[in-house]
């Protein structure tokens, strides 16, 4: 492989990244407090296609992406009631809106774009890029030149909030009072309500984070990589992520690294497609396409770090009397 | 007296009944909102699954191969596991009996062929489930997260495999088309008025497996131990029941019923493997074992509805545009939400009705 491919390896990983970024980070705030959040993969379906239909309508990506947060946050409501309020099971809560999020964001697209499930191409209305002052003066520079402009600059805004969620999520979780909180509800909630905190809201606050910031993850997906909503675009990203978040031990940092190594193998199946490699000769993409979820496997099978999932994690929480 | 516990009946059949009712309700609703009669769309809908006989034999057709996948769910479930990956494994399952059959399908007679072709669904569905099943037992990690990822590698596997299996000179992701001697045979056949449909004689052996399934998890000392596994581990553990086995055991006899969905679908329908052939059966398997509270005649009963909710919604889709098929996956969601993780939504209600009528009747 050239350097050419390498470079264009690390930018399209940087493009893949976010997606998972957000709904990781959701997943983070949401299990960090107790509740298995396997719905994120219905809340990326459901704000891509609210994101891509309301910004085509209105021809402004900004408000997509606030109709995005907001569908993201009834859900999330919805799967928190189901879970704290109802004390049901978290699992098939978050499997249910999954499966009913692919089956009605078709219906609806179908229904008021009649373009087979899809919603027309937004053109003007997706998000642009930022230019970065003096790139085009650095363009022609060898190496930062391209550094510059294509590895950091050139992105739209939601790239640069999907990284700087990292210390961001990081200062929240292990600095704030309110992270405290949350970790102790998801650790030892009897302890925590011993000491005065309602389980019950700080949970319901976290899930409402995890729906913003998982609205996210769909409105990149569909106004900032496609420019479209496609029937069940997400692909299986939430699933991802929640795995990445497996992998990272439930910790921010590791979480991103998780995320950037994903992107990085959906970027090197995009590559490698058809190409003769040195002694190995024609890799398939479907080959290539399998390695993060068998690499998940062994990370789960404890081979390569051992889990250390929240105590609480999945438990709805009774008071005791 | 006043009673805290609701009766069995209640919790039993009231209750996923209810349940069934609200989620029916959100679906009418949100039909509604498409501007579409509700009632209308209905008595389409129950018309052409139920009423007419050509229509309800492709409703059994399809409940057939959701009994399976209900099963498979219902059987882990039973154990405490909650198994997500039937799709996957059902999808090996195809796999291994498509293997079978392209072997032998020209030498052997069809008493022999059908045989082995649920052997090899069998093996293959539960040598997928092991794995998942194994590591749980063993290691600890979550059975539902290996299952999920699981299912995305057979999916990448099979995109693969059946790139070898497309015979020479085709076009379409599928293998060849099996010898006539290796088919179900259909129902129609035998009952004209059911007319030519896939109805085939899977049905009964989905029915002998929902008598199996009963009679082996609550008749028997294993189906004894497997729940006691499921309620309550440690107790299990105190009693003398080997945790480990016992959850590796039931992944595959999850896997293997899993598997077996492939036959039906398969061998009674299509006659050839092709992409994505499970279609969410899998999937529908979860929502089945659910509402029908791991129960072989609430399972029966679910797969059915299920089967009725595909067929019917055929149907209406075509007389419908604005209510294409997707709307039953989104159904089906609503189902799996309401009956699944909201099942005693209305326990406490139920529960003051009896106590207010024990009450008036003794007053």
């Amino acid at each position: 492989m050239d350097d050419f491919q390498l470079a264009s390896i690390v930018v399209s990983t940087i493009r893949n990244a976010p997606v998972l970024i957000f709904a990781a980070m959701a997943g983070l705030f949401a299990e960090r407090s107790g509740v298995i959040d396997l719905g994120l993969e219905g809340k990326i379906l459901a704000s891509a296609f609210v994101s891509a239909g309301v910004a085509y309508s209105y021809q402004d990506p900004w408000l997509g992406i606030a109709a995005g947060i907001l569908a993201s946050c009834v859900l999330a409501m919805v799967q928190a009631y189901v879970s704290i309020t109802q004390k049901g099971n978290q699992l098939v809560a978050g499997m249910a809106i999954n499966i009913a999020m692919s089956g009605l964001t078709f219906v609806v697209a179908q229904y008021f774009f009649q373009q087979g499930g899809r919603t027309p191409d937004l053109g003007e209305a997706r998000l642009t890029d930022i230019v970065l002052p003096g790139m085009s003066a650095v363009a022609d520079l060898p190496f930062i030149g391209w550094l510059y402009g294509s590895v950091i600059g050139g992105k739209t805004a939601l790239v640069y909030l999907a990284f700087l969620l990292l210390p961001l999520v990081h200062w929240v979780l292990y600095h704030s009072r309110f992270g405290l909180r949350l970790r102790a509800c998801g650790e030892n909630p009897h302890a925590a309500d011993a000491a005065g905190i309602s389980v019950q809201r700080t949970r319901y606050t976290a899930m409402l984070i995890a729906g913003v910031l998982c609205s996210f993850s769909g409105a990149y997906l569909s106004i900032v990589q496609s420019g479209f909503f496609l029937r069940d675009m997400s692909a299986g990203a939430g699933y991802l992520a929640l795995t990445a978040m497996v992998f990272g031990n439930w910790r921010p940092l590791h979480t991103v690294l998780g995320c950037l190594m994903f992107g990085f193998f959906g970027a090197v199946q995009v590559q490698i497609e058809g190409v003769d490699l040195p002694v190995v000769g024609r890799i398939p993409g479907a080959l290539i396409q399998m390695i993060p979820y068998v690499l998940t496997v062994i990370v789960l099978a404890g081979l390569m770090a051992k889990s250390v999932a929240p105590k609480a994690l999945g438990k709805p929480f009774v008071k005791s009397r | 007296m006043k009673t805290t516990e609701l009766p069995r009946w209640a919790s039993g059949f009231v209750l996923p009944v209810l349940n069934l009712l609200s989620a029916l309700l959100v679906a009418a609703l949100v039909i509604h909102l498409l501007g579409e009669s509700p009632l209308e769309s209905l008595q389409i809908l129950v018309n052409s699954a139920i009423i007419n006989p050509e229509g309800l034999s492709y409703t059994l057709f399809y409940a057939s191969t959701f009994v399976f996948t209900g099963l498979a769910v219902s059987v882990a479930m039973k154990a405490g596991l909650f198994n997500i990956g039937a799709e996957g494994q059902m999808y090996l399952g195809g796999l291994g009996l498509t293997l079978a059959m392209l072997a032998f399908d020209a030498s052997l007679s069809p008493w022999l062929l059908i045989p082995l072709a649920m052997i090899a669904s069998a093996v293959f569905g539960a040598a997928w489930a092991f794995l998942p099943g194994y590591l749980q037992a063993r290691r600890g990690s979550h059975v539902v997260v290996t299952t999920i990822m699981f299912n995305f590698i057979a999916a990448s596997l099979m995109n693969f495999l059946i790139l070898k299996l497309i015979p020479e000179g085709d076009q379409n992701p599928a293998s060849r088309v099996f010898a006539e001697t290796a088919w179900m045979p259909r129902l129609g056949e035998w009952f004209p008025a059911l007319g030519d449909t896939p109805l085939n004689i899977g049905f009964f052996l989905a029915i002998g497996a929902l008598v199996i399934y009963g009679v082996m998890v609550s008749r028997s000392p294993w189906g004894y131990k497997l729940q006691a596994t499921g309620l309550n581990q440690h107790a299990a553990h105190y009693a003398g029941v080997r945790i480990s086995r016992m959850i590796i055991v039931a992944m595959l006899i999850s896997g293997a019923l899993a598997g077996l969905a492939a036959v039906n679908s398969i061998l009674g329908s299509t006659h050839y493997l092709s992409l994505n052939f499970p279609a969410g059966a899998g999937f529908i398997g979860i929502a089945i074992a659910l509402m029908g509270r791991q129960n072989p005649i609430g399972i029966f009963l679910s797969s059915v509805l299920f089967g009725a909710l595909i067929q019917g919604g055929f149907d209406l889709s075509l007389e419908k545009p604005n209510i294409p098929q997707e709307t039953f996956i989104f159904i089906q969601g609503l189902i799996i939400l309401f009956c699944g993780a909201m099942e005693n939504l209305y326990a406490p209600a139920v529960l003051k009705l009896i106590n207010a009528s024990n009450k008036a009747s003794k007053g």
